[in-house]
C-alpha cells in the first residue's frame, strides 16, 4: 500500500487535538494576526496514528535487526533510558528555573561530567555541544582560544586523509586551513610525513582513534610528542570511544581535547538522524577557555555559570570563548548516557571495550578468505574490508551493499574512509551476539559466492525486497523538490 | 550485564576462531604503558532496579514544571503534547533508526522529513526549509554564516531584541571567522532603529519576532531597508506557536527565517535536546547548512525520498562545505511534525490565540498590581513588566510559595541595568487558577 504525503490526506475542518474554545477577547498582537490559510492538512487522531505507524514500518532499525554500519556504531538502544529520561523531574525542568529549583538536574549534569573525565583520564568537560561534530567545533574553538591567549592563534591543522569529512570542515569553521596528512600502507598516520609538516604556524592535529580504517594508532604517544614539541594541541575525535572506554584512558596517550559522540559511545538512541549529544573533555591547560556555560559545586549546592559576569563572578580563573548554543546541553542525552554507564559500570564499560573489539575481529576472521580485508588484523571495533574481492564481477560495492538488503541486513558504512578503494566498514558492536554474528556472515559467505559465481542481476537490480528500489538520486539533485506544493502533479495516486 | 550477549564460552569459542590466546591479545597496538592495569575508581554495573532508585532521587530534587504555577519562557515553552506523540516517537523502527544514508530502507525517516520541511516553510512563509539543526540558538549563527556566503559580506547587525544566548552564539560563532558584529542594545521597551545601522557592507540583519522582551514587529519596513543595500533580513522565531497567529516573517520580507521548534512534540528537558527550524527563499537553497531530504523515483518509477544536495555537505565537500552539521535533530523534528499534524490547520491556530488569550490574562492581573508595569503593547504568549524590586530576588520569593514567576531579565543580561525586569509566560497550559496565584503572590511578594 502507498502511503499519501499528509497533504493529500484530510478534510478541513477535522482535527487531531481538542483544545479548550478561545476565549472571546481583545487580542493585543498589534495589528500583525495572522491573516489566510497557513495550508496544514486536517486529520484526525486515528488517521495520524496510522500515517506514522504506516511509515515506520518503512524504516530498518537496530530494533529490527543488525546494523553494522562502520563509525557510526549502532548498537542495542536499553529502554531503561528511555523510561529514565521521561521521568518529570527531568523531561519537565525549564533550563531557566531558578537553580534552587534544579539542583538534581545540575547534579545529573555534574555525575555524567564526572563519568566522563573519569573515563577519559581528562581533567575537565564541556557538557554543551549538541553532537559530536559540535563536539569538534567546541574542542577546535577552546584550541583556537588557548593559542590566541598566547598571542598567535597560528594558521594551520593537519588533518589526516582518512578524517571524517566533518574534521576538515570544523577546521574551518574555526578560521584555519587544512593540511592533510598521508596514511601509510598499513592505514595508520604517516608519522614521517607528520613530523614534516609540523612548525610554529600549526594549531593542532585532529585524529580520529581507533580510526577509521578501525585501527589503533600505534604510534599515538610519539605523535602527541611531535605535535606538543611545536606548541600545538592534540585533538581527537572520539567517535570510536566503544572501542577502548574502560581500557585506554585518552589523557594516558597525550590527547589534550576530545569530543565524546553520547549516542554512540553510550546507547542514547539515534532517531533517524539525531538527536546527538557531544561532550568535549580536555586539559587542564585548556580548561580556562571553555565555552559557557557549566555547572560548579559548593557547599551550598551546584550552580551554573552561564554569562562571562558569572564567570568574573566565581573567580575560577576561566575566560570562556564564548557559548555554543543555548541553554545548558542535551539534558535528555544526558540521562540517557548515564542510565548506560551505570547499568554497565567500570566493569561493563570494560567489557563492552572487549566485547566490541573481539566481534569484530570474530568477523574479520570469518570473512577473510572471502572478501579482502583494507589491512591485516587485528582491528578494533569495525573492521574495513575493500572491493577487491569483487574484481571483474561487474558486482559494485553499492550492489553488494544492495543486495544485503533483500537478506535482511542494513548494509555496512560504504565508500569511507575514501583512502580505500570501495570501502566496506563493518562494525558489528559488543551488544550482538555470536549467533546473530554468525548468521551476518553466513550470509555474506553467501553473497561472495553468488558474486563470484555470475549472478550479477541479484546485485545489479537490489534491493527487490525493500519499500523501494534503486532511488533515482542523480533526479532529486538535479531537480529538487524539497517540499510538497499544491500544484504538484499526484504521482503517487495508487 | 544484560545488554552484553556473549557468555565465557562464547567469547573462547570467538578468540578460538579468531587464533588468539585471550582478548587482550587483540589490543597489541595499544602502547603498552597506555594499558589500563587497574579498574577504574566508578562504581561496577547495577541492575535496574537500582539505576531506577539512583536517577529517581536525582529527579525528585528538581520541581517540575508541571507541578506548579508555572511562567518561564525566554526560548523555552511548556505546552500540552498529545499522548499519541511519544508513543508514536517510540516505535522502534523511528527511534532506533540511523541516518537515512540507505534510501530504500528509510522511506519512513525520509518522508517525515519531506513533510517537515513542507510544514516549516508553511508555517515561516518560506519557500524551502531543512530537515533542523540542533536548536534555534544555532540555526541563527547557520543563518548568519550562510548570509555571509550569499552577499560575500561580512558584517551582521544584531538587533538588541534577540535572545541574548542567540546572540552569544552568533558572535561565537563570527569572532573565529573574523565576522564583524554590531550589536543594538537590549532595549526592553521594544523601539530601536536598525535601519540606521545597515550599511553597504552588511550581510544580514538579525532580528527576532516576537523579541526577547516579547515585542511584535511589523518587519517590512526593515526588510525594503535590507534589500535595498544588498543585505538579507534573517528572522528569528523563539517560539514557534506564535506563527499560529502572527504574520509569518516571510509575508514580511524575511530572507531567511530560523525558528526554535521546541514548542511543538518537545518536552522542555532541562534546555535540550531541542530542534532548530530553518528556512529560506529557494533561491538561496544551495548555500543552506545542513540536511535537505528530496522527492524522486526509484527504478520501478514509484515516488520516493532521498537526503539530497548532499554536495554541499561536509561528507562530501570536507572543508569547503557550507556547514559541519552531521547529525542534526531526527527525533525532535518527527515529534514536531507529528504534533502538527494532530493538530491541523484549526487546532494549530486555535493553539496560537489560546496562548495568546492566557497571556492576555496573566498581563492584565499582573498590571493591576501597583507598582507593576507590563512594558508591552503588543506580545504573543510572553511580556516584559518591570517590578519595584530586582526580579532575581522576586523569583526567588515566588519559588519559595512554589510559584515559577518568570525569569529576571538580569540572568540573561547581567549588568545592562535591567535588574527589575522580569519575562513573564504563559501558554494553553496555563490555568485562570494558575494566573490568580501568581498574581496574589506577586502582590504579596512585593508588599
Amino acid at each position: 500500500m502507498e502511503e499519501p504525503l499528509l497533504f493529500e490526506m484530510g478534510s478541513a475542518g477535522r482535527t487531531g487535538v481538542d483544545l479548550p474554545d478561545v476565549p472571546a477577547f481583545a487580542d493585543k498582537l498589534g495589528g500583525l494576526g495572522r491573516q489566510g490559510a497557513i495550508g496544514l492538512p486536517a486529520l484526525s487522531e486515528p488517521q495520524v496514528v496510522r500515517h506514522y505507524v504506516r511509515l515506520s514500518q518503512k524504516n530498518y532499525a537496530i530494533d529490527s535487526g543488525l546494523y553494522p554500519l562502520g563509525s557510526c556504531t549502532m548498537k542495542h538502544n536499553p529502554r531503561l533510558n528511555e523510561k529514565m529520561a521521561r521521568l518529570p523531574g527531568f523531561s519537565d525542568v525549564h533550563p531557566l528555573q531558578p537553580q534552587s529549583t534544579v539542583q538534581g538536574a545540575l547534579e545529573l549534569i555534574d555525575t555524567v561530567a564526572h563519568w566522563l573525565k573519569t573515563l577519559t583520564g581528562l581533567p575537565a568537560v564541556a557538557m554543551s555541544p549538541a553532537a559530536g561534530a559540535h563536539g569538534e567545533l567546541c574542542g577546535m574553538m577552546t584550541i583556537r582560544a588557548a593559542h590566541e591567549a598566547k598571542g598567535n592563534p597560528r594558521k594551520r591543522i593537519l588533518v589526516p586523509d582518512s578524517a571524517h569529512g566533518t574534521n576538515p570542515a570544523t577546521a574551518v569553521l574555526c578560521g584555519y586551513a587544512v593540511d592533510p596528512v598521508p596514511s601509510l600502507p598499513n592505514g595508520r598516520i604517516d608519522l614521517a610525513a607528520l613530523k614534516a609538516k609540523l612548525d610554529n604556524d600549526v594549531a593542532g592535529i585532529m585524529l580520529t582513534n581507533p580510526n577509521t580504517c578501525g585501527l589503533f594508532e600505534n604510534e599515538i604517544i610519539e605523535v602527541a610528542e611531535a605535535v606538543h614539541a611545536v606548541g600545538a594541541y592534540f585533538y581527537c575525535d572520539g567517535a570510536n570511544f566503544n572501542a577502548i572506554v574502560g581500557k585506554v584512558r585518552p589523557g594516558d596517550l597525550g590527547i589534550d581535547v576530545m569530543h565524546l559522540n553520547l549516542h554512540k559511545t553510550f546507547s542514547t538512541p539515534h532517531g533517524g538522524g539525531g538527536p546527538g549529544s557531544g561532550p568535549v573533555v580536555m586539559s587542564a591547560e585548556l580548561a580556562p577557555f571553555a565555552p559557557l556555560p557549566y555547572v560548579v559545586s559548593g557547599a551550598d549546592g551546584f550552580r551554573l555559570i552561564e554569562t562571562r559576569a558569572d564567570q568574573t563572578a566565581a573567580c575560577d580563573g576561566g575566560h570562556a570563548y564564548g557559548r555554543m548554543r543555548s541553554f545548558h546541553g542535551q539534558m535528555g542525552m544526558f540521562v540517557r548516557a548515564m542510565a548506560y554507564m551505570m547499568s554497565h559500570g567500570a566493569d561493563g564499560l570494560r567489557q563492552v571495550a572487549e566485547d566490541a573489539v573481539l566481534n569484530a575481529n570474530y568477523v574479520l576472521a570469518r570473512l577473510k578468505d572471502v572478501m579482502t580485508p583494507a589491512y591485516p588484523g587485528p582491528c578494533m571495533h569495525e573492521v574495513l574490508f575493500d572491493d577487491t574481492f569483487l574484481k571483474d564481477t561487474g558486482i559494485t560495492t553499492l550492489d553488494f551493499a544492495k543486495a544485503m538488503i533483500d537478506e535482511g541486513f542494513h548494509p555496512m558504512t560504504v565508500y569511507f574512509p575514501l583512502i580505500v578503494h570501495g570501502a566496506m566498514l563493518t562494525e558489528p558492536t559488543e551488544s550482538e551476539s555470536k549467533e546473530s554474528i554468525d548468521v551476518f556472515i553466513d550470509t555474506l559467505r553467501g553473497l561472495t559466492a553468488d558474486a563470484k559465481t555470475g549472478n550479477a542481476a541479484k546485485f545489479a537490480g537490489a534491493p527487490y525486497l525493500a519499500p523501494r528500489r534503486r532511488l533515482d538520486e542523480t533526479r532529486a539533485a538535479r531537480s529538487p523538490r524539497l517540499r510538497w506544493t499544491p500544484d504538484a502533479p499526484a504521482e503517487a495516486a495508487e | 550485564m544484560r545488554y552484553l550477549p556473549h557468555t565465557a564460552q562464547d567469547r573462547r569459542a570467538m578468540l578460538q576462531t579468531i587464533g588468539v590466546g585471550s582478548v587482550d591479545d587483540l589490543f597489541v597496538d595499544v602502547p603498552r604503558s597506555a594499558v589500563l592495569d587497574k579498574p577504574l575508581d566508578l562504581p561496577n554495573h547495577a541492575g535496574e532496579l537500582a539505576v531506577e532508585r539512583a536517577l529517581g532521587k536525582m529527579a525528585a530534587r528538581n520541581v517540575a514544571a508541571g507541578s506548579v504555577p508555572f511562567f518561564v519562557g525566554g526560548g523555552a515553552y511548556r505546552h500540552h503534547v498529545p499522548a499519541a506523540v511519544d508513543h508514536l516517537i517510540q516505535r522502534s523502527e523511528f527511534l532506533t533508526a540511523y541516518t537515512p544514508y540507505q534510501p530504500e530502507v528509510s522511506q519512513g525517516t525520509l518522508q517525515v522529513l519531506f513533510e517537515f520541511q513542507t510544514q516549516v516553510a508553511l508555517l515561516t512563509g518560506m519557500e524551502v526549509a531543512n530537515a533542523s539543526m540542533y536548536d534555534g540558538a544555532t540555526a541563527c549563527a547557520e543563518a548568519v554564516l550562510m548570509a555571509n556566503r550569499v552577499t560575500r559580506r561580512r558584517r551582521t547587525v544584531l538587533s538588541g531584541g534577540l535572545h541574548p544566548q542567540y546572540r552569544a552564539v552568533v558572535e561565537t560563532q563570527s569572532r573565529f571567522l573574523d565576522g564583524s558584529i554590531v550589536a543594538a542594545a537590549p532595549d526592553a521597551g521594544g523601539r530601536e532603529d536598525l535601519i540606521g545601522m545597515i550599511d553597504a557592507d552588511t550581510a544580514c540583519v538579525v532580528v527576532q519576532n516576537p523579541t526577547f522582551f516579547g515585542h511584535l514587529h511589523d518587519l517590512r519596513k526593515l526588510a525594503e531597508a535590507c534589500h535595498a543595500q544588498g543585505a538579507l533580513l534573517v528572522v528569528a522565531v523563539a517560539e514557534t506557536v506564535s506563527l499560529g497567529a502572527v504574520t509569518p516573517p516571510g509575508a514580511m520580507g524575511a530572507d531567511i527565517v530560523v525558528a526554535e521548534g521546541q514548542s511543538l512534540g518537545n518536552a522542555l528537558n532541562f534546555g535540550g535536546p531541542y530542534l532548530g527550524l530553518f528556512a529560506a527563499r529557494e533561491k538561496f537553497v544551495r548555500q543552506m547548512p545542513g540536511r535537505l531530504c528530496g522527492e524522486t523515483v526509484d527504478a520501478d518509477g514509484r515516488r520516493g525520498f532521498v537526503l539530497t544536495l548532499s554536495t554541499r555537505e561536509q561528507h562530501i565537500r570536507r572543508e569547503k562545505a557550507t556547514s559541519n552539521i552531521c547529525t542534526n535533530s531526527g527525533l525532535c523534528s518527527l515529534a514536531f511534525t507529528i504534533h502538527l499534524s494532530l493538530l491541523g490547520e484549526d487546532g494549530f491556530k486555535q493553539l496560537a490565540m489560546l496562548n495568546h488569550a492566557r497571556a492576555c490574562a496573566a498581563a492584565a492581573r499582573l498590571s493591576g498590581i501597583p507598582g507593576v508595569d507590563v512594558l508591552n503593547e503588543s506580545f504573543f504568549n510572553e511580556f516584559t513588566v518591570r517590578l519595584p524590586k530586582p526580579a532575581a530576588a522576586v523569583v526567588e520569593a515566588m519559588a519559595g510559595r512554589n510559584v515559577l514567576a518568570g525569569i529576571p531579565v538580569s540572568r540573561l543580561l547581567p549588568g545592562a541595568g535591567l535588574d527589575d525586569l522580569l519575562l513573564v509566560a504563559a501558554t494553553e497550559t496555563t490555568t485562570e487558577e494558575d494566573i490568580a496565584t501568581l498574581g496574589d503572590a506577586l502582590g504579596e511578594v512585593l508588599r
